[in-house]
């Protein structure tokens, strides 16, 4: 194979809004870390291990290491993935219990491994594994064909990490595998799963903002109301009716004994201050009313470079990771948030493009996953910084400070690429 | 599998409607509601005011009267506050253990980051006391502040008292610039000449980090703004009289008033009882406070301005002033002693003439005065010809500044009552009431009140022949003058040469034998005193005995007005009282064989009522 026609067949696109989401991040996590009393020319002067104590440095280097990784993603051969989907997932599988086992607990959560001076987070990598793992078994089998085994298989591949991750204690990462079920559902999953959700996510907000008798009081109504009116439908699917009705009035109570009983106080408190963010506001609703207070004051144009006042004084916590969103609100407006939001349509929208245009099945189904992955991070990570979504510790793709999420994303958004180039090649041969 | 390829667009119509909500979302926190800028601001900008030092206040001979001292607030930072061992603190600072958790709550609701009081006004034990303790107590600190202190034990009635705002001012537009815990003039100067005594805070804006650290001055101080000093008053009051005045008036109710009749400047300025006006400083002021507002002997009362009382025969001059001014008598005209209109209360010679009715106080002479002035047959109705000649009297009256305020520099003055046609129609129905109804006013009782600082006003007026300026204490404010308005002469509507008149009767008063003011004497000093007398008939108990007089006669440099309740007879208590504070402002000095009166007059009222 020749260069020319390599160079050509990566998706340029896909790579050009890394490169700007990538820099944009770059500059937002300088900011978020600067320091007046520290200006660019004394940083300079001092040496490099003064250097490392900077987030944007160790982010720069990152992300220098980062290109290396995409060069070699992009020079494996692509059914290497296919090939070793399994391989990887198993390996990952190991990796997370090793870490279950020997990681001493960081902020309450056994999910870093120590190697020398890195950090690194095995959950991260989960995501790309598992998504391999699942686009590997997606090309062998026909999901619209009820095969309850494979389908089984399917449900236990997708849940074995989160299931490990879950007890690390960090039950944000785990939360992501579910946006595979997007993948799933273009693969031929009933869309009545969905809906399902859906409407749970609905009873569950409803349920937590209206007394739960009021709830099943309101669906008793909207039943009787259907019997009154139209009855014909009502003998006819009666059944279908009365089951409607039991799944709804079992959610309510079921969300009911999810929230109290399942969920530790913390996570009940996030989902508390979700609703009443003055509840506590000095506590557990701190985060929030601090990353809306530094979105909300950042106007139409934002305040500017490096001049946003609640993000450089600390008033945001763990603003260069998970809240990196207050930096870009504050210091660039909503200018800056809506091209950051643009961004992540424009990279979701290519991504799908290319997932479409594979002629197999694994490489769509893959495609399809890092769509849903990277979707599931957007929608959380700013939901929670504009009080939308409950505090869930996730980062946000490519702009957050951190090098395993930042690797994490490289190589799940690169894989992809490496599958799409050798697409055409795949005729030549 | 074709047909699964359109779920592209359902996954795609999710990413998009997610994306939407949050473009909605985000235009409004940060486009529509402006209510996290503010927010924002509140969390890192700190302002910083910096309090001037309020301007002193200076007696006319330029004595220090009011000035600052530091005083020591205990401060907390709730968040700072690490292991407290409350019963040591506690027994430091010797306060009860449950004063200090409802003061910690305090502060917390307050701000757990930004300092508030604790204890405020530290005493010196008790400052002396926790300093050195104070490495034991993280969270705690130690600031000074300025507070008002007296080098005076007088006139607590006309400086006023300064006190920290109330939530109530807080809310009102003009008390704005205020923030709470601030202090300000409450009453009396202090409240009057708050703005200028203040002067000027000064802001700075600093930003701070979510600890409370210092992050440089906001926009490089654009919006900083610098303090200026208050400014110092120079009251007119001369502390040595009013310390006199005082002194005398120990034990009784009542005012005392003086003014120079030349420019309206008070010199002294009585209301009995009085009270220090450090009780209205530092701790434990509000209970001070109302100690003195429960006292039956009402000390908080500020009698000069805010008592009215009928003016009695006082009143019998303008009475007199307004008669020769509507040329309705002359000097030289003489009227009977008839008893029959008006019972007289001492015998004496036959009122030929105004100056021996006003020695003497004649009530039926001044009955034919006032009714010659409101009865002029205008009217063949006797009624309708009293309510038009009672309205233009009236017209007269308020031209000596009665019945309306002098504007006086300090808050708190009352107008007094001089009653229009209007007043007895509403009480006794239109032409239901003649002259015999109102002929009270003629000797200066019934339905007629004055306050003292009136009345001494109207002997300012006597003394000028016929002007006045409005009565004020500055003389000077800071470098500058007093206030535009006390430079404007009022003048009455009586020519001078008819008070000109007059004065040979207020001199007779006091300077001729058997007049009822002969107490105030000062010709053995050289002092042509000028006065009258006047026993105001008090429903409740005893008359209230008062004098009022301007001295030297030839050339006037005090007016004054004494009050004393229920002393009975203006002549035995009023006038001696008078006499002594005219001597001792324009001599300096008691003569010694006046001494005795000095030792009589400071006590209770009731010795110098006569009963017959």
């Amino acid at each position: 194979m020749n260069q020319v026609r390599y160079s050509r067949s990566i998706d340029w696109v896909t790579l050009l809004l890394y490169i700007l989401m990538v820099g944009l991040g770059l500059l937002n996590v300088y900011a978020a870390s600067y320091s007046p009393e520290m200006p660019f020319s004394k940083v300079f002067s001092s040496d490099w291990s003064g250097l490392m104590a900077f987030n944007w440095f160790k982010q720069l280097v990152w992300i220098g290491a980062a290109v290396v990784l995409i060069v070699i993603l992009i020079v494996i051969d692509y059914k290497a993935y296919d090939t070793f989907a399994y391989v990887l997932y198993g390996g990952m599988i190991a990796l997370l219990l090793v870490t279950l086992v020997i990681a001493r607990p960081i902020a309450g959560s056994r999910s870093w491994l120590e190697l020398g001076p890195v950090r690194l987070q095995p959950a991260e990598f989960a995501k790309f594994t598992t998504a391999l793992a699942v686009s590997r078994f997606m090309a062998g089998i026909n999901l619209r064909q009820q095969n309850f085994r494979q389908q089984m298989v399917l449900v236990g591949l997708t849940l074995l990490p989160p299931a490990l991750i879950i007890a690390s204690n960090e039950t944000g990462q785990a939360l992501v595998f579910g946006a595979f079920l997007l993948a799933y559902f273009r693969e031929g999953m009933s869309p009545l799963i969905l809906l399902i959700l859906a409407a749970g996510a609905v009873v569950l907000i409803l349920s937590l903002l209206v007394p739960k008798l009021w709830l099943v009081g309101v669906f008793t109504v909207i039943l009787a109301l259907v019997f009154v009116f139209n009855s014909r439908i009502l003998r006819h699917h009666l059944p279908l009716a009365l089951s409607t009705y039991a799944v709804v009035v079992g959610m309510v109570f079921g969300v009911d004994f999810f929230y109290n009983n399942v969920l530790q106080p913390h996570q009940r408190k996030r989902i508390e201050v979700l609703i009443n963010p003055s509840a506590d506001p000095l506590g557990f609703g701190w985060n929030v009313t601090q990353s809306k207070i530094a979105i909300g004051s950042g106007g139409l144009l934002g305040k500017g470079f490096l001049e946003g006042t609640q993000t450089r004084f600390d008033f945001v916590p763990e603003q260069s990771t998970d809240f990196i969103f207050c930096t870009v609100g504050e210091e660039w407006g909503w200018f800056g948030t809506m091209i950051t939001v643009v961004l992540f349509m424009t990279l979701l929208a290519r991504i799908i493009y290319v997932a479409e245009r594979q002629k197999s099945v694994f490489g769509r189904t893959y495609g399809y996953c890092v769509a849903s992955i990277i979707f599931f991070h957007f929608c959380v990570n700013i939901g929670m910084t504009i009080g939308l979504a409950p505090v869930v510790g996730i980062p946000l793709p490519f702009f957050s400070y951190g090098g395993s999420s930042l690797w994490s994303f490289t190589i799940l958004l690169f894989i992809l690429l490496g599958i799409d180039a050798y697409r055409k090649q795949d005729l030549v041969r | 599998m074709q047909y699964l390829e359109g779920r592209k667009f359902v996954v795609q119509g999710i990413f998009l409607a997610v994306a939407l909500v949050f473009a909605v979302r985000l235009f409004h926190i940060q486009v529509l509601d402006g209510s996290y800028k503010l927010a924002a601001d509140k969390n890192t900008l700190q302002r910083i005011v910096q309090t001037p030092y309020r301007g002193m206040i200076y007696d006319r001979n330029g004595q220090l009267l009011v000035h600052n001292i530091p005083v020591y607030d205990l401060l907390v930072i709730p968040r700072e506050v690490k292991n407290l061992d409350s019963a040591r603190f506690c027994q430091i600072l010797q306060m009860p253990i449950e004063e200090l958790r409802e003061g910690l709550k305090a502060a917390k609701t307050y701000s757990r980051s930004k300092a508030s009081p604790l204890v405020q006004n530290l005493s010196t034990p008790e400052l002396a006391a926790i300093q050195d303790n104070l490495v034991d107590f993280p969270g705690f600190s130690i600031k000074a502040r300025m507070a008002r202190a007296y080098r005076t034990d007088n006139m607590a009635h006309a400086l006023g008292y300064v006190g920290p705002i109330s939530p109530m001012m807080l809310e009102k537009p003009k008390y704005a610039k205020y923030v709470a815990g601030d202090f300000l003039g409450i009453s009396g100067l202090e409240s009057f000449y708050e703005k200028e005594l203040m002067g000027r805070r000064g802001v700075q804006y600093r930003m701070v980090n979510v600890r409370g650290v210092e992050k440089g001055a906001f926009r490089d101080g654009e919006f900083d703004t610098l303090s200026v000093a208050g400014q110092d008053l120079h009251l007119s009051i001369d502390a040595e009289l009013q310390k006199y005045g005082e002194f005398l008036m120990q034990g009784k109710r009542g005012s005392i008033v003086a003014i120079d009749p030349k420019t309206g400047e008070i010199l002294a300025f009585v209301s009995a009882p009085a009270f220090e006006p450090t009780r209205l400083t530092g701790k434990g002021l509000g209970n001070r406070y109302m100690e003195l507002l429960r006292d039956e002997s009402r000390p908080l009362f500020n009698r000069p301005l805010a008592a009215t009382y009928p003016p009695g025969s006082v009143f019998k001059l303008v009475n007199e002033a307004i008669a020769l001014q509507e040329g309705v008598v002359t000097p030289e005209t003489g009227f009977p002693c008839n008893q029959r209109l008006v019972r007289c209360t001492h015998r004496h010679e036959y009122p030929a003439n105004s100056t021996i009715a006003i020695k003497n106080s004649c009530n039926p002479y001044f009955y034919q005065v006032m009714f010659a002035t409101v009865r002029r047959n205008r009217s063949p109705n006797k009624f309708k010809d009293a309510a038009l000649g009672l309205a233009e009297w009236r017209k007269h009256v308020t031209s000596f500044g009665l019945a309306q305020h002098l504007g006086v520099d300090i808050p708190g003055e009352r107008m007094g009552l001089i009653p229009s046609p209007n007043f007895y129609d509403k009480r006794y129905g239109q032409n239901r009431w003649g002259y015999k109804t109102v002929y009270s006013l003629s000797i200066g009782q019934g339905e007629i009140g004055i306050t003292p600082l009136q009345m001494a006003n109207l002997m300012a007026i006597f003394a000028n022949r016929g002007w006045y300026y409005a009565p004020h204490f500055v003389r000077r404010i800071g470098n500058g003058g007093p206030l535009p308005q006390f430079a404007q002469k009022h003048y009455t509507t009586v020519a001078a040469q008819h008070f000109e008149s007059i004065i040979p009767g207020m001199l007779a008063v006091v300077n001729q034998r058997g007049g009822t003011g002969i107490n105030a004497n000062l010709s053995d000093a050289g002092i042509w005193v000028a006065g009258k007398t006047g026993t105001v008939q008090n429903p409740h108990g005893d008359d209230h005995a008062t004098f009022a007089a301007f001295a030297p006669a030839e050339d006037p440099k005090i007016a004054i007005s004494v009050f004393i309740e229920n002393a009975g007879f203006g002549g035995s208590s009023a006038a001696p009282l008078a006499g002594l504070m005219i001597e001792k402002y324009l001599r300096g000095k008691i003569a010694p064989w006046r001494n005795r009166w000095e030792q009589w007059l400071p006590g209770p009222a009731h010795r110098f009522v006569v009963h017959h």
